[in-house]
C-alpha cells in the first residue's frame, strides 16, 4: 500500500499534494492501492477535494495541535498513522515543510528516505527512483534498503497534477487520530519582508543574472542587457545572497516562480532550485561558458560562451 | 556557549563529472574540493554567535582523510578545534550514514547549539540534520535566516516558499539548518591560517558502519527535455542569429 501525505495550508490544498498522487499512481502496479491522507484542523474541505481523485481511501487527522505546522508534531503525527497504516510508500511533496520534518520522521521510523525524486521506475525488480546530484549535472537512479515503508518526497513539478485520475466515485473519507504530541518549536505567524516593489511573474521577458557574472560592476551588464530586450532584471540566488541585487528579484524555489515569454539566462548554471523557479518559461535562452551547464538541458536556444563577449554583441544586435 | 557546526567536503563547483567504470559514482581522483557553501555560511554564524556570546566553535566533519582540507580551512577562518570522525567509506556516504558516524562522539561533546548547512551541494539530499537532530534528541529547524540567542531560549527565521518567513522559538541545546545568504561570509587571513596549525584536529573512529539507506544503481548526465539549439560562430555573429530566431522562430521579440 502506498500512503500519499497532502500538503494543505488554513484548509486550501497544495497543487504539489495533486503531483505526488500522479506519481504514486506508477507506483501502484507493484506496492497496490493509494491512501492519501491530510492533516490540520478544519481539513474537511480539502480531504473531500482528495476523495475526487482514484485512491482507495482518504485518511483525514484533524486535531487542533495540528492547526499550524510545527516539525515535532508532524513527525509524531505522521509516524503514528504509518504505524496505524503500515504502507510500503510513503510519498511527499518536496515541499519546505516536508524538507522541516521528513529526515527527522524517517530517523524516528528507521527507514530509508529519498528526497528531491524527478521519476519513479517501477518496472524492474526493486522500484528506482531517479534524482538529480551534484548541482544537477548528474542524475542517480536508487535503490532503497532496508525494511518498509520507504519514504519518496517528490520534486516540485516532476509530475502533472492535472494527470490525476479522478474515481468513478467519491473515495471513502475516514478519520483517523494520530497523537500530535507536544511540540518543543514553537511558531509564529507567517509574514512577508516588505512587499516586493517588482512582481516578476507579470513580467513577459526576463533577463536573469547568475553567478558567472563574476562581481557586482559587471551586474550593470545586466542590466544593459534587460534594457535592451525590453526585459525585467532578475537573478538566481547566490547573487541576491551577495547583496548585489535585492532578494525581491530572485527566481526559484526560495523566490519568485515566474513564466514569461522569454527568459534569458546569463552565467545560470541552472541548480534545481532556480530551474523550478523558471522552467515554465515559454522560450528559454541560455548563455553559460559551460556547455555542460544544466540549464542548456531546458533551454530552446543556448549559446556556450564568454557572456562579456556574447550580451555586449546581444546589446548591440538588439539596438540596431 | 558551544557551538558545533557540520561542515562537508564536496567537488568544487567548477569540477565536470567524470564517471567511474561501472557508472554507479563519480571518478574520485580527477576531483578537486572545496567546503560545502552552505555549511560555509553556517559556520560563519556560529563565528558571529561566538564573537556575541562567547564559547567555542568546534567543527565537526565525517569523511576520509581528505576532508582535513575543509576542517584546517574552517579552523583558519576562525573555529577554535575540530572532531573528525575518520573513515574511508564515509567518502561516498549517504546523509543517513554521515549522520549515524558523526552522532556519537557530538552527542558525548553536549552542543548548545548544533549548525550545519540546508543541503550538500554533491548529493543534496537534505536530510541530515533532520536526522542527526533526532538521534542527538534535540529540536530542529531547517533553512535559517535569522538566528538570535537569549540565555537558553532559541529565536529563529525560518524562510518558507515564495519569499515568506516565520518566526520560531525552541529552547536549547538545538539543531539549525543554516540557509545560504544569511551573513557575509569571511575568509581566512595569513594570520589564520598559521594559528589553524595548532589547533586540535580530534580524530575518531566511525562506529560500526551503519547500512547504508540508499543505493545509486546508476549515475548518468541528465535527459535533455527538449531539443535546445545551440548557436555557434563570433559572437557577433551568435548575437545576430540568436535575435534573428527569437524573433522570426520564437516570436519572442
Amino acid at each position: 500500500m502506498i500512503l500519499v501525505i497532502a500538503e494543505q495550508k488554513d484548509g486550501k490544498l497544495n497543487r504539489a499534494s495533486w503531483e505526488v498522487l500522479a506519481a504514486a499512481s506508477q507506483l501502484a502496479a507493484k506496492a497496490g492501492p493509494v491512501k492519501v491522507a491530510v492533516f490540520g484542523q478544519n481539513v474537511a474541505a480539502a480531504a473531500a477535494e482528495l476523495a475526487a481523485a482514484a485512491v482507495d481511501e482518504v485518511l483525514v487527522v484533524d486535531d487542533a495541535a495540528l492547526a499550524s505546522y510545527t516539525p515535532d508534531r508532524f513527525v509524531n503525527a505522521i509516524a503514528a498513522l504509518i504505524g496505524q497504516v503500515t504502507p510500503d510508500y510513503v510519498l511527499l511533496p518536496h515541499t519546505y515543510q516536508t524538507r522541516d520534518f521528513v529526515p527527522t520522521l524517517a530517523a524516528r521510523l528507521d527507514r530509508a528516505l529519498v528526497t528531491d525524486v524527478v521519476a519513479i521506475k517501477a518496472d524492474g525488480a526493486a522500484a528506482r527512483f531517479a534524482r538529480p546530484m551534484f548541482q544537477g549535472k548528474l542524475v542517480a537512479d536508487v535503490e532503497l534498503q532496508g525494511p518498509a515503508p520507504h519514504l519518496v518526497s517528490m520534486q516540485i513539478g516532476a509530475y502533472r497534477a492535472d494527470a490525476v485520475e479522478k474515481g468513478s466515485a467519491p473515495a471513502k473519507v475516514t478519520a483517523v487520530s494520530a497523537a500530535a504530541g507536544d511540540s518543543r518549536q514553537a511558531t509564529e505567524a507567517p509574514f512577508q519582508e516588505a512587499k516586493a516593489a517588482v512582481d516578476l511573474s507579470q513580467a513577459e521577458r526576463i533577463v536573469a543574472v547568475g553567478r558567472g557574472i563574476k562581481q557586482q560592476e559587471n551586474v550593470q551588464l545586466a542590466e544593459k542587457l534587460a534594457a535592451a530586450f525590453g526585459a525585467e532584471l532578475a537573478a538566481s540566488r547566490p547573487i541576491c545572497d551577495n547583496g548585489w541585487l535585492p532578494m525581491e528579484r530572485q527566481i526559484g524555489s526560495s523566490g519568485q516562480t515566474v513564466a514569461p515569454k522569454l527568459y534569458v539566462a546569463i552565467g545560470i548554471s541552472g541548480a534545481i532550485q532556480h530551474l523550478v523557479g523558471m522552467k515554465g518559461s515559454r522560450t528559454i535562452v541560455a548563455i553559460n561558458k559551460d556547455a555542460e551547464a544544466p540549464i542548456f538541458e531546458i533551454a530552446d536556444y543556448g549559446i556556450a560562451g564568454d557572456l562579456f563577449e556574447i550580451a555586449p554583441a546581444l546589446i548591440a544586435e538588439l539596438q540596431k | 556557549m558551544k557551538i558545533a557546526v557540520c561542515i562537508k567536503q564536496v567537488p568544487t563547483r567548477e569540477w565536470q563529472p567524470r564517471l567511474n567504470d561501472d557508472k554507479t559514482w563519480i571518478r574520485e581522483q580527477d576531483v578537486s574540493y572545496e567546503m560545502n557553501e552552505p555549511d560555509a555560511y553556517a559556520l560563519e554564524e556560529a563565528l558571529r554567535l561566538r564573537e556575541k556570546h562567547g564559547g567555542e566553535v568546534v567543527v565537526c566533519s565525517a569523511g576520509p582523510v581528505r576532508v582535513q582540507q575543509v576542517i584546517r580551512e574552517a579552523l583558519a577562518r576562525g573555529a577554535d578545534r575540530a572532531l573528525h570522525v575518520e573513515d574511508e567509506a564515509l567518502g561516498a556516504a549517504d546523509a543517513f550514514t554521515a549522520a549515524t558516524a558523526l552522532a556519537p562522539a557530538m552527542a558525548e561533546e553536549k552542543f548548545d547549539l548544533i549548525l550545519t548547512g540546508l543541503q550538500s551541494d554533491d548529493q543534496g539530499h537534505a536530510q541530515f540534520g533532520g536526522v542527526l537532530a533526532e538521534k542527538l534528541g534535540v529540536p530542529h529547524s531547517t533553512i535559517i535566516m535569522e538566528v538570535i540567542v537569549d540565555g537558553a531560549a532559541l529565536k529563529v527565521k525560518r524562510e518558507l516558499e515564495g519569499g515568506w518567513f516565520q518566526h520560531l522559538s525552541m529552547p536549547l541545546p538545538a539543531l539549525l539548518t543554516i540557509q545560504s545568504g544569511i551573513n557575509q561570509l569571511r575568509y581566512a587571513t595569513l594570520k589564520g591560517i598559521m594559528a589553524a596549525k595548532k589547533k586540535e584536529i580530534r580524530k575518531v573512529a566511525a562506529p560500526a558502519a551503519a547500512a547504508p539507506r540508499q543505493k545509486v544503481v546508476a549515475l548518468y548526465l541528465p535527459q535533455k527535455s527538449k531539443q535546445t539549439v545551440m548557436i555557434g560562430g563570433s559572437a557577433a555573429d551568435a548575437a545576430k542569429e540568436l535575435v534573428q530566431r527569437l524573433r522570426e522562430e520564437a516570436r519572442a521579440l
